[in-house]
C-alpha cells in the first residue's frame, strides 16, 4: 500500500551495517510485510504464478542457449541434438516450449481479471499499460523464439510475419529487408532473432520491476474494487507473507501439475507437426498457423481485406488495451456490481475464444458444415471469414462503444463501504454484531 | 498494520502439528528448488555425442623410431613418441634423479614389450600449453609458456609444473595398434 | 477421466480440428475429401504408461536397414542410439551404448564414408557406434533426380513430423491400394487412402464420391516376406508395418519412456507438495475472515 511504513529492525549487526549502506534486507522485509486487502480470491494468484513463468523461461532458456546453434545449417538438428544427447535436455527444452504456452495462459488470465475488477482505473493506469508492455513484449519475445527450431512452421511464420512490416506504406519495403538482413528470411535473420530473443526477457524483467513498482505505489485493488481508507487498512488488510506468499503457492503448485501433465505427457499436443519438419524456403506447408496464444489477433489480422488495414487492425487490438483506462467511464471499478458490464464482458471473453478458434481455421471453410447461406459482398456468410469479422467489430466494439456508454449508462449495485463489508453477510452480520469480532470467524 | 484481523492465540497442544505442516511445506518447496536447478546444471555435463568419442584406435607402427605423431583424443592432443634406444637408456637411467617432483619410473609409464613407445597427453600440467619436443635441459619436452623441462619420459625435472605430462588409459588391442580411453 | 483418455481426447480434438481445416481446403461445397482418419497400431507406447516394446524395435530397425534406408535417411540418428537405455539392442551388461557388441557388430556392417588421417583422401571404412547412419544420397538434389523429383524425406522425426505419428505411418505403409476407376493417375504417382491431399482435380466420377487420401511419389514399399525376421515372426505386410512405425516412434523421441516414467514421479511430488501447501495455507488463514 501507498505509505507503507519500514516495520523492519536490523538486528545483527552484519544487518545494521548493510541496512545504513544499502538497505536491500529492508526492502524485502516491506516487500514481504506489505499490507494486502484480505479478501484477493485466486484469480489474484496469477501475478506470482507469472513471476515464475517468467524465472523458468529465462532460466531454461539461458541453459538452451548453452546448446543451441543459431545457424540455418545447425540448428535444427542442434535442437534436436538437446533433446536427445544432452543431459536431461528433452526436460529443458520441452519446458521453455510448453513454459511459453504456459506463460500466455497465465497472462490471458491475469488480464481479464483486471479487466474484469477494474485494475487499470485510476489511480492504477501505470501498472495496467506497464502490463500491455509486457505483453507487446512476450508477443515478440514467443515469436522470436518460435523461429529459432527452424522447422516449417518457424520460417513460414517468419516470413508471414515480417512480410506485415512490408505493409507498411513507402518505408515498408526498405525497413523489411532491413529487419531481415537480406532479401528472404535467411541466416542473417536467425542470427538476429536469436539475440533479440535472448535479450527481449530482460527488457521484459525491467519492465516487470516497473510493473510492481506502480503496484506497491498505487496499492493492489481487490475484487470489491474500492480503495482501502487509511483507517480501515488494519482491519482491512493482512501482511503478504506469510497470508499470500502460502496462498500464492498453493494456486502456483496447481498451475504447475497442469504444466507437468503437458510437459511430460503431451509434450508436442501444443506445437504443430510441420515444425518437426526442417524448414523449407521452397516449399510451404499446406495450412501455416501461429502459435494457440497469437491466434485471436491473426484472426483479425486475416478479417480486413486490405493488407495494411489487417495490419493496423491487429497491432490496433493491442494498441486499444494501452488507451482502456480512458475508455471505461464507469465510477465503479469491480464488474461485481456492474451487472450491465458484467454481461458485456462474458460476451467479451467468448469472442476473444472465438476469435482464437477462427484464427486457426480457413477463412474460406463453412462454420457449420452443410448450412446453406449466401454470399456477402466477398464471403459466403457461413464461413470463418465472417465469424471472424463479427468477433472483431464486437471485439473493437467492446472498447470503443460498449466502455465508454455502458460506464455512464448503467445503474451499477449498492457498493460496500468496505472490503470486510460483503464478508458479513452470515446470521452474524445480520443480526448486527460488531464487524470486527465477526471478522474473527473462519 | 494488521493485527487486528490476525488471531494469534493457538489452543496448545496444536502448535506442533501447525509447525510440522508449515516445515513440511517449506521442505518440499526446497526439494522442488533442486529438483528444478539439477536438470539446468546436468545439462552442462559431457552429452551422449560428446561421451561417445571418448576411444580413439590408432595403429603406432606408422610412428618412426625418433619420431612423433599426434593425434586428438578427448579434443586434447596426444603425443605418440616411439623414442631411440639412446633417449630410453638415458630416461631409464634418470629414474632414481634426485630432481624428479613426481616420482615415477619410465617402466610405469609404458606397456611391457611396447617400451619405447610413449604415449602422453600433450598439455603441460602447469598451465595447459602444449610442450614442445627437442628444446629444454633433459632432452624431451620444453613448455615455452612459463619454461617447464620434461625428459623423454615426459616427467617434470624443472620448472613451475607440478606433475608429470599424464599417460592416458589405454591398451594395446591387436599388435600395434592402441585405443585410448 | 483417467490420463490416457484425456490425451486421447486431446489428440482425436487435434485431429478433428485439422482434419476439419483439410477439408476446408480441399473444398467448402463438400463434405468428402481429405485422408482416412489413421488406423490404430495398438502400439505398446501408446498412453502415458506405455514403453516400448525391444523385440518390435529390433524387427523394426530390420525392416528400416533392408527396405526403408535404400532411399530414406536418418541423419539424426547414430549407431550408438540403438544401444541406448530404452533402444532396440540396449544391453544392461554394456558398460556404454558405445561399448555395445550389438551395437558394435551393426555398424561394422554398415560402410561409411570418412578421410583418411594421412592421404586427406576420401575412403570408405565401416562404422563405429559413434557414426551417423550413413545418408544414402550425397544431397538433397540427388535424392530428388533418383527419386522422380521428390526427395525421400528424412525418417529421423517423422512420427513428430506428421499428425497421427506411429499411427499414420502404419496406415499409410500398410494401406496402399489400387486407385479407384475414375481418378486421373500419372506413372510417378501412386494413390493412399491416408495421405493428405485433395482428389477433387483429379476425379472423374460423382462430385459427391471423391476418394480419400493423396499422392505419394513412393511406390508401396513393402510386400509380404520381404525381410526375414531374426525372431521368427510372420513377415506381413501389416507386420513390417508396425514394426518399423514402432521403431521411428522411438528415433523420432528416444526419451519418451524416461520422458513418462519421471512425469509420474513429478506429478506425484507435485499432488502431495501441492496438499501439505493447502493445509499450510488452511491453518495460516484460520483467524483471518475473508
Amino acid at each position: 500500500m501507498s505509505g507503507h511504513e519500514s516495520t523492519y529492525v536490523p538486528k545483527t549487526g552484519v544487518e545494521k551495517w548493510l541496512d545504513t549502506r544499502l538497505p536491500i534486507v529492508r526492502f524485502g522485509a516491506d516487500y514481504l510485510s506489505l499490507p494486502t486487502p484480505k479478501n484477493l480470491n485466486y484469480w489474484y494468484t496469477f501475478g506470482a504464478i507469472l513471476t515464475i513463468c517468467l524465472v523458468t523461461q529465462i532460466a531454461t532458456g539461458i541453459f538452451l542457449a548453452m546448446h543451441y546453434q543459431p545457424n540455418t545449417a545447425m540448428a535444427f538438428a542442434s535442437v534436436e541434438r538437446i533433446m536427445r544427447d544432452v543431459n536431461g535436455g528433452w526436460l529443458i527444452r520441452y519446458v521453455h516450449a510448453n513454459g511459453a504456452s504456459m506463460f500466455f495462459v497465465a497472462v490471458y488470465i491475469h488480464m481479464l481479471r483486471g479487466l474484469y475488477y477494474g485494475s487499470y482505473k485510476a489511480p492504477r493506469e501505470m501498472i495496467w499499460i506497464l502490463g500491455c508492455v509486457i505483453f507487446f513484449l512476450m508477443i515478440s519475445t514467443a515469436f522470436l523464439g518460435y523461429v529459432l527450431p527452424w522447422g516449417q512452421m518457424s520460417y513460414w511464420g517468419a516470413e508471414v510475419i515480417t512480410n506485415l512490416i512490408g505493409a507498411i506504406p513507402m518505408i515498408g519495403e526498405p525497413v523489411l529487408i532491413w529487419l531481415r538482413g537480406g532479401p528472404a528470411i535467411d541466416n542473417a535473420t536467425l542470427n538476429r532473432f536469436f539475440s533479440l530473443h535472448y535479450l527481449l526477457p530482460f527488457v521484459i524483467f525491467g519492465v516487470v520491476v516497473l510493473h510492481l513498482w506502480a503496484l506497491h505505489t498505487a496499492g493492489q485493488n481487490n475484487p470489491v474494487g474500492i480503495l482501502i481508507p487509511k483507517e480501515r487498512e488494519a482491519k482491512d488488510t493482512i501482511p503478504f507473507h506469510p497470508y499470500y506468499t502460502v496462498k500464492d503457492g498453493f494456486a502456483l503448485l496447481v498451475f504447475l501439475m497442469m504444466f507437468a501433465v503437458f510437459v511430460f505427457f503431451m509434450p508436442n499436443a501444443l506445437g504443430h507437426a510441420d515444425n518437426y519438419i526442417p524448414a523449407n524456403p521452397l516449399q510451404t506447408p499446406a495450412h501455416i498457423v501461429p502459435e494457440w496464444y497469437m491466434l485471436p489477433f491473426y484472426a483479425i489480422l486475416r478479417a480486413i481485406p486490405d493488407k495494411f488495414g489487417g495490419v493496423v487492425a491487429m497491432f490496433g487490438s493491442i494498441g486499444v488495451l494501452f488507451i482502456l483506462p480512458w475508455l471505461d467511464t464507469s465510477k465503479v471499478r469491480s464488474m461485481r456490481y456492474r451487472p450491465t458490464m458484467k454481461i458485456f464482458f462474458l460476451i467479451f471473453v467468448v469472442v476473444g475464444l472465438i476469435l482464437g478458434w477462427c484464427g486457426g481455421q480457413l477463412p474460406d471453410a463453412q462454420v457449420v458444415p452443410g448450412m446453406p447461406s449466401f454470399t456477402l459482398i466477398d464471403g459466403q456468410l457461413n464461413s470463418y471469414l465472417w465469424l471472424t469479422r463479427l468477433a472483431t467489430l464486437y471485439y473493437f466494439a467492446f472498447f470503443f462503444v460498449i466502455m465508454p456508454f455502458v460506464g455512464l449508462k448503467e445503474t451499477p449495485l449498492k457498493i460496500p463501504a468496505s472490503i470486510s463489508e460483503p464478508v458479513l453477510s452470515g446470521p452474524l452480520a445480520m443480526s448486527g454484531a460488531v464487524p470486527a469480532d465477526a471478522e474473527k470467524k473462519g | 498494520m494488521a493485527e487486528s484481523v490476525v488471531t494469534n492465540e493457538h489452543p496448545e497442544g496444536d502448535a506442533t502439528r501447525r509447525d510440522f505442516i508449515h516445515i513440511a511445506a517449506g521442505a518440499a518447496a526446497v526439494g522442488a528448488g533442486v529438483m528444478m536447478v539439477w536438470p539446468l546444471v546436468n545439462s552442462m555435463n559431457p552429452a551422449a555425442d560428446t561421451l561417445a568419442l571418448s576411444t580413439v584406435e590408432f595403429d603406432t607402427s606408422k610412428v618412426a623410431e625418433g619420431m612423433q605423431i599426434v593425434i586428438t583424443w578427448q579434443g586434447k592432443p596426444v603425443f605418440v613418441r616411439n623414442r631411440t634406444a639412446a633417449e630410453l637408456t638415458r630416461v631409464i637411467a634418470d629414474n632414481d634423479a634426485s630432481d624428479l617432483k613426481e616420482r615415477q619410473t619410465d617402466q610405469e609409464r609404458t606397456k611391457v614389450g611396447h617400451e619405447p613407445m610413449l604415449i602422453v597427453i600433450g598439455s603441460c600440467t602447469h598451465l595447459g600449453c602444449i610442450p614442445t619436443f627437442g628444446s629444454g635441459d633433459y632432452g624431451g619436452w620444453f613448455c615455452p609458456c612459463h619454461g617447464s623441462h620434461y625428459d623423454a619420459s615426459g616427467r617434470i625435472r624443472k620448472g613451475p609444473a607440478p606433475k608429470n605430462l599424464v599417460v592416458p588409459n589405454y591398451e594395446f588391442t591387436a599388435g600395434s595398434t592402441i585405443r585410448i580411453g | 477421466m483417467s490420463a490416457k483418455k484425456v490425451t486421447m481426447d486431446i489428440r482425436k480434438l487435434a485431429l478433428s480440428v485439422a482434419a476439419l481445416a483439410v477439408v476446408g481446403a480441399a473444398s467448402p461445397a463438400l463434405a468428402e475429401g481429405g485422408a482416412h482418419h489413421p488406423r490404430s497400431g495398438g502400439f505398446t507406447f501408446d498412453g502415458p504408461f506405455g514403453t516400448f516394446d525391444q523385440g518390435q524395435l529390433q524387427r523394426g530397425y530390420k525392416v528400416y536397414r533392408e527396405v526403408c534406408a535404400a532411399c530414406h535417411s536418418m541423419d539424426l540418428m547414430h549407431f550408438r542410439n540403438l544401444g541406448e537405455k530404452g533402444g532396440p539392442f540396449y544391453d544392461p551388461h554394456a558398460e556404454n551404448p558405445a561399448a555395445n557388441r550389438f551395437v558394435r557388430a551393426l555398424a561394422a556392417e554398415i560402410e561409411v564414408g570418412d578421410i583418411d588421417t594421412e592421404t586427406g583422401e576420401a575412403i570408405m571404412r565401416p562404422a563405429t557406434p559413434a557414426d551417423k547412419f550413413p545418408n544414402p544420397y550425397p544431397n538433397r538434389t540427388a535424392a530428388a533426380a533418383a527419386n522422380g523429383g521428390a526427395a525421400p524425406p528424412d525418417l529421423s522425426v517423422m512420427a513428430k513430423a506428421r499428425h497421427g505419428g506411429a499411427d499414420y505411418i502404419y496406415s499409410l505403409l500398410s494401406g496402399y491400394a489400387a486407385a479407384p476407376a475414375g481418378l486421373r493417375i500419372t506413372a510417378t504417382q501412386h494413390y493412399n487412402p491416408y495421405m493428405a491431399g485433395d482428389m477433387t482435380p483429379f476425379w472423374d466420377g460423382d462430385p459427391e464420391q471423391v476418394p480419400a487420401g493423396g499422392f505419394i511419389a513412393m511406390p508401396a514399399p513393402l510386400a509380404n516376406g520381404q525381410v526375414t525376421y531374426d525372431d521368427g515372426t510372420e513377415a506381413t505386410v501389416d507386420q513390417m508395418s508396425k514394426d518399423v512405425a514402432a521403431f521411428i516412434a522411438w528415433s523420432s523421441d528416444p526419451r519418451a519412456t524416461e520422458r513418462k516414467q519421471s512425469g509420474m514421479g513429478v506429478l506425484a511430488f507435485l499432488a502431495i507438495f501441492a496438499g501439505i501447501t493447502y493445509a499450510s495455507y488452511r491453518r495460516i488463514w484460520k483467524g483471518v475472515a475473508h
